[in-house]
């Protein structure tokens, strides 16, 4: 259409000069209100500083960066040209395997590796719980194609549902986990009835304005929610009844006496570990089964042609709620993770950019590919991360990963679909005609 | 009585700002069908731009108010249509002719880069700066409330009504308005008619900074504090008026965008401060249960 | 026609705002047989069927199904998936609309979408594939397979529709229909697009499926080569209203139907009016 025609010939020089020449004008232009010119405080009142040498150093950067980038791209397109004769295999699906059966070892022995860096489980930690809200979400979005831009609300009920319970009831982590599930697929068939009706973008904004109505609710409401303040000393998970404290109450056990070990609080990290890693591979288990089944196919067909699915008798009502009961569900018990886990929860915790993080997670990765949520939750939360040095920096990456990752692959990491049968695999089975 | 008229200048005023936001929404959704997540956040810039301007006027003791505003304006729309320009070829452009969700989360990604890149260059404080205009004319005075319209509402709705009939007039007379229009109902068959389109969508969302800057700079005076976090909010605010009024539809974002400023300030004056967020969400759902076009978007058939 | 009638359509009415796009129309279809629906662009015909089907609700009229076993059904009251779900009548699009990225295979299963899903009972006896639901899947899989060998389709099972010549995609759309165990087979305008080959097949695989399996067939179609072949009775719609209805020989010779198509200037001959509807 009228997409951008690449020059196919690598660029002369005075080209490429030229070109990072623009852009580095362009540098100069959005640089100069922004970065070379600040407001300070002094006495009260402001007064404009500037900063002529970082606008200098930052368009300077923007020219040397271009004219590299470019360089780059055209060494690799010639050589790419030269070679483009050889046939392309696809072998996507095989790769996809092994690299899941890699990074599932990964994940298994990750804490034998790291038993005594806390942060490294601690990261690990957040980036299953990325994962299994990627998983999750990629029901709604990947599978049944229905854009949810407030899927956070889910993981917030799920979260506050434990909370609540704890306090006023005192249920512990696994008697609050199947009742916040089930309090979330409420929720989600709640919201969801009313604008199941509504087409991709409004249905994206209405879903945006839920997720925000649930924290103002949760930020405003103080009798239940306890507003601003959050909710704390939320009890952590305890494994078949033993809890992972040093000083475990009257005449009971704690982990580490039970097996007579020392007392340790790298136990509970590794314990919290290997629970999120459990939940998130029974969810992948879960929805790798039900793509299988006819909801998850009826999820498929929805995304693919809603008018059509009418046309074959699908209730499609019942299978957008499907879709939106299970995604919710999956989010709650995330949430109940997640306040088990940090002990502490509030509104703060539950914005929309947390929303966007999980969506990005999911179409970064490429709608529907379960390995691809895995590798875009590793790489959003790993990229930033590493940039942890300049704390302030990071949500700038992150932001500047979303773009260009969604420039250089727009369908996402993983963009191949594994059909859910085969023909000669089913006859094989048992269907001879 | 008094509180409500004065409830419903203030709601106007707001309402006012909300829909120049919303055009920029409304005029990019027509023409390439995305939400333009970043555009709450231009809308930020610029209020960081007209603080800076504002600042250093002040520092050169420019103190004519047409002068300042009027230079303040130049400024901030000059370079707020640059970042509107410079975030559509970045991340947008790229992501032509994908999948429909491409350019959203690279649209999600860009605002919460620019976020990000107004917190690290310009702090993450409120921004205060002195009164820009003061006083106002006293419309009604009863023993225990007195209706009061600003000179700074005066401005806004006035810039906000010429600037509605000079769009209208861009939009409906001009070569690029028509070009502008071809692209939203056909852009293969415009670019065959020899039409830019990259060009025309470019423009596209300059007009649409550029009405954000107004927006940006009105803000600043209006209220004369700005943060970064602004642009989320209002933005979120100005998509919810977009899809109000109909998306797609000129006059209806405007008429969206006065909704939301009078639902809000009637919602917070009678009801809960608190809830008017909720408030705003709530009808929208309502309205598009009911009217899923918008209140002047052109109902859709289902085509089978 | 001595064949019971299976559908009847009495004094069906459609208005959209100021325009009448259906104008008091009745016809009845029998059962077993294939009735083809033509006219010129605009006649209302594809609107016809939408509301036969459930996607419009017709301003007036009523649509009267004689299902074999479910006894009378009226159709116009059906909102969308029922009619295909409960009144078993199902249609193809004029403009192909398969679940593209999903194979064929998974096209044809997907069909079977309510049977299956019953069996699963809440996707719990499908987690845990049991044994009810394990023998409603290896139904699904025969019946898909059936259909497969039937329209030549088996070569293909595993290659996503979307990536299939626009042919294969209509005999896929057809196949996919069929899944469903239809009453009435509703097909909007299967030929356009086809070559001449092509379209041959199809013939052969209308009356087939009409003669040998039994399904009565309701056709919109402009390729005369295939109306004029297969239909056992026509009826000519022009500007929403019924203009002629009889056997192929019969429009052939209609004047009112001659009038219809070439209006009052000779532009072209009616056999070669295909496809192309905008």
């Amino acid at each position: 259409m009228s997409a951008v025609i690449v020059a196919r010939h690598a660029r002369t020089p005075t080209e490429r000069f030229k070109d990072a020449a623009w852009v580095a004008f362009v540098a100069l232009l959005l640089g100069i209100p922004m970065v070379g010119m600040t407001t300070v405080d002094q006495g009260g009142a402001l007064v404009v500083t500037t900063r002529f040498g970082v606008l200098a150093a930052f368009v300077a950067a923007s020219f040397a960066g271009r004219f590299a980038f470019r360089w780059v791209m055209d060494q690799y397109r010639t050589r790419r040209d030269a070679k483009s004769t050889t046939v392309k295999v696809d072998r996507t699906a095989k790769v996809v395997q092994v690299l899941g059966w890699g990074i599932l070892g990964v994940a298994l022995f990750l804490p034998a590796m790291y038993s005594d860096n806390r942060y490294v489980v601690d990261t690990a930690t957040t980036v299953l719980i990325y994962v299994m809200l990627g998983w999750g979400l990629n029901v709604v979005v990947g599978l049944a194609g229905l854009l949810d831009l407030g899927y956070v609300a889910f993981y917030a009920v799920g979260a506050y549902t434990y909370a609540l319970l704890f306090t006023h009831f005192g249920w512990t982590f696994w008697e609050a986990l199947p009742a916040a599930g089930a309090m979330a697929a409420t929720f989600g068939i709640l919201l969801g009835y009313p604008i199941l009706r509504l087409r991709g973008d409004y249905l994206a904004i209405v879903t945006l304005g839920f997720g925000e109505i649930i924290r103002v609710i949760l930020v405003n409401w103080t009798e239940l929610s306890n507003g601003p303040n959050g909710i704390g000393s939320i009890p952590r998970p305890t494994l078949f009844g033993l809890p992972f404290e040093r000083n475990p109450a009257e005449g009971e056990q704690s982990f580490a006496t039970f097996f007579g070990l020392e007392f340790s609080g790298m136990h509970r990290i590794i314990f919290l570990y290997y629970l999120i890693l459990v939940l998130a591979l029974l969810t992948n288990l879960f929805v790798s089964r039900l793509r299988k089944l006819p909801v998850g196919r009826a999820w498929e067909a929805l995304r693919e042609d809603e008018i059509a699915c009418k046309a074959m008798g699908m209730n499609v009502t019942n299978v957008k709620l499907s879709a939106f009961a299970i995604g919710a569900m999956l989010g709650g018990f995330a949430g109940v993770f997640f306040a088990a886990r940090q002990g502490f929860i509030s509104p703060e915790s539950f914005t929309f950019s947390e929303s966007a993080i999980i969506l990005a997670i999911v179409v970064l990765g490429g709608m529907g590919s379960q390995m691809g949520v895995v590798l875009a939750a590793l790489v959003l939360v790993l990229l930033p991360e590493l940039g942890r040095n300049f704390a302030e920096y990071r949500m700038l990456l992150f932001g500047t990963a979303m773009v260009l990752i969604m420039v250089w692959k727009p369908s996402g990491l993983l963009s191949s679909r594994e059909p859910t049968i085969r023909l000669a695999k089913a006859s094989a089975m048992g269907g001879q005609k | 009585m008094a509180y409500a008229l004065q409830q419903l200048i203030n709601g106007l005023t707001l309402g006012a700002v909300y829909g120049l936001i919303a055009i920029g929404y409304t005029m990019v959704y027509g023409i390439i069908g995305m939400i333009n997540f970043a555009h709450g956040d231009i809308f930020m810039v610029s209020a960081f731009i007209a603080v800076t301007a504002f600042t250093l006027l002040a520092a050169f003791d420019i103190t004519s108010l047409p002068l300042a505003i009027t230079a303040v304006l130049i400024v901030a729309i000059f370079f707020t249509s640059a970042y509107g320009w410079a975030v559509e070829r970045m991340a947008y452009r790229p992501l032509r002719g994908s999948t429909r969700l491409a350019p959203l989360i690279s649209a999600i990604g860009m605002s919460i880069f620019l976020q990000n890149m107004v917190q690290l260059t310009q702090g993450a404080r409120v921004k205060p700066i002195p009164p820009v205009i003061e006083g106002g004319i006293v419309l009604w005075t009863t023993p225990d409330f007195t209706v009061q319209i600003a000179w700074t509402q005066i401005l806004i709705i006035l810039v906000t009504v010429v600037l509605m009939v000079a769009f209208t007039w861009l939009i409906t007379q001009t070569s690029f308005g028509r070009q502008q229009r071809a692209c939203e109902q056909d852009s293969t068959m415009t670019a065959l008619l020899g039409i830019n389109v990259d060009r025309t969508i470019s423009l596209t969302f300059m007009l649409g900074a550029a009405l954000a800057a107004v927006a940006g700079v009105m803000v600043t005076v209006y209220y004369g504090v700005v943060d970064f976090y602004i642009g989320f909010v209002a933005g979120i605010k100005a998509f919810t008026a977009a899809v109000l009024g109909g998306i797609g539809s000129l006059p209806g974002a405007m008429l969206g965008g006065l909704l939301i400023g009078l639902i809000e300030s009637f919602w917070a004056a009678y009801l809960s401060a608190e809830y008017k967020d909720v408030a705003t969400f709530a009808i929208l759902i309502l309205v598009l249960m009911f009217r899923p076009s918008g209140l002047l978007g052109r109902p859709e058939v289902e085509k089978v | 026609m001595s064949a019971a009638t299976l559908l009847s359509v009495e004094n069906l009415t459609m208005r959209f705002g100021g325009l009448t796009a259906i104008d008091d129309l009745s016809l009845s279809v029998p059962a077993g047989k294939i009735t083809a629906i033509i006219g010129p662009n605009g006649a209302g015909k594809t609107t016809f069927f939408n509301c036969l089907t459930g996607f419009y609700k017709p301003t007036t009229g009523s649509v009267r199904l004689a299902h074999p076993k479910r006894g009378e059904m009226r159709l116009e009251t059906m909102t969308g998936h029922r009619v295909a779900r409960d009144a078993q009548v199902v249609r193809t699009f004029q403009n192909i609309r398969l679940f593209p990225k999903m194979t064929v295979l998974e096209n044809l299963i997907v069909a079977q979408h309510n049977r299956l899903q019953d069996a699963s009972r809440f996707s719990i006896a499908g987690l845990f594939s049991l044994p009810g639901y394990r023998k409603a899947e290896v139904e699904a899989l025969k019946t898909a397979v059936h259909w497969l060998d039937r329209l030549g389709l088996t070569g293909i099972a595993d290659t996503a529709a979307g990536d299939l010549p626009y042919g294969t995609q209509r005999r896929i759309e057809i196949a996919r229909a069929l899944c469903v165990d239809p009453v009435l087979l509703c097909l909007d305008e299967p030929a356009a697009g086809l070559n001449p080959r092509e379209s041959a097949e199809l013939n052969t695989l209308l009356l087939s499926l009409c003669r040998e399996e039994g399904i009565a067939i309701l056709l919109i179609e402009h390729d005369m080569s295939v109306v004029m072949n297969v239909s056992d009775h026509i009826c000519v719609l022009n500007y929403g209203r019924k203009i002629a209805e009889g056997t192929p020989l019969e429009i052939r010779n209609d004047p009112q139907v001659i009038k219809a198509y070439l209006g009052e200037d000779d532009e072209s001959e009616p056999a070669t009016l295909i496809g192309g509807n905008a």
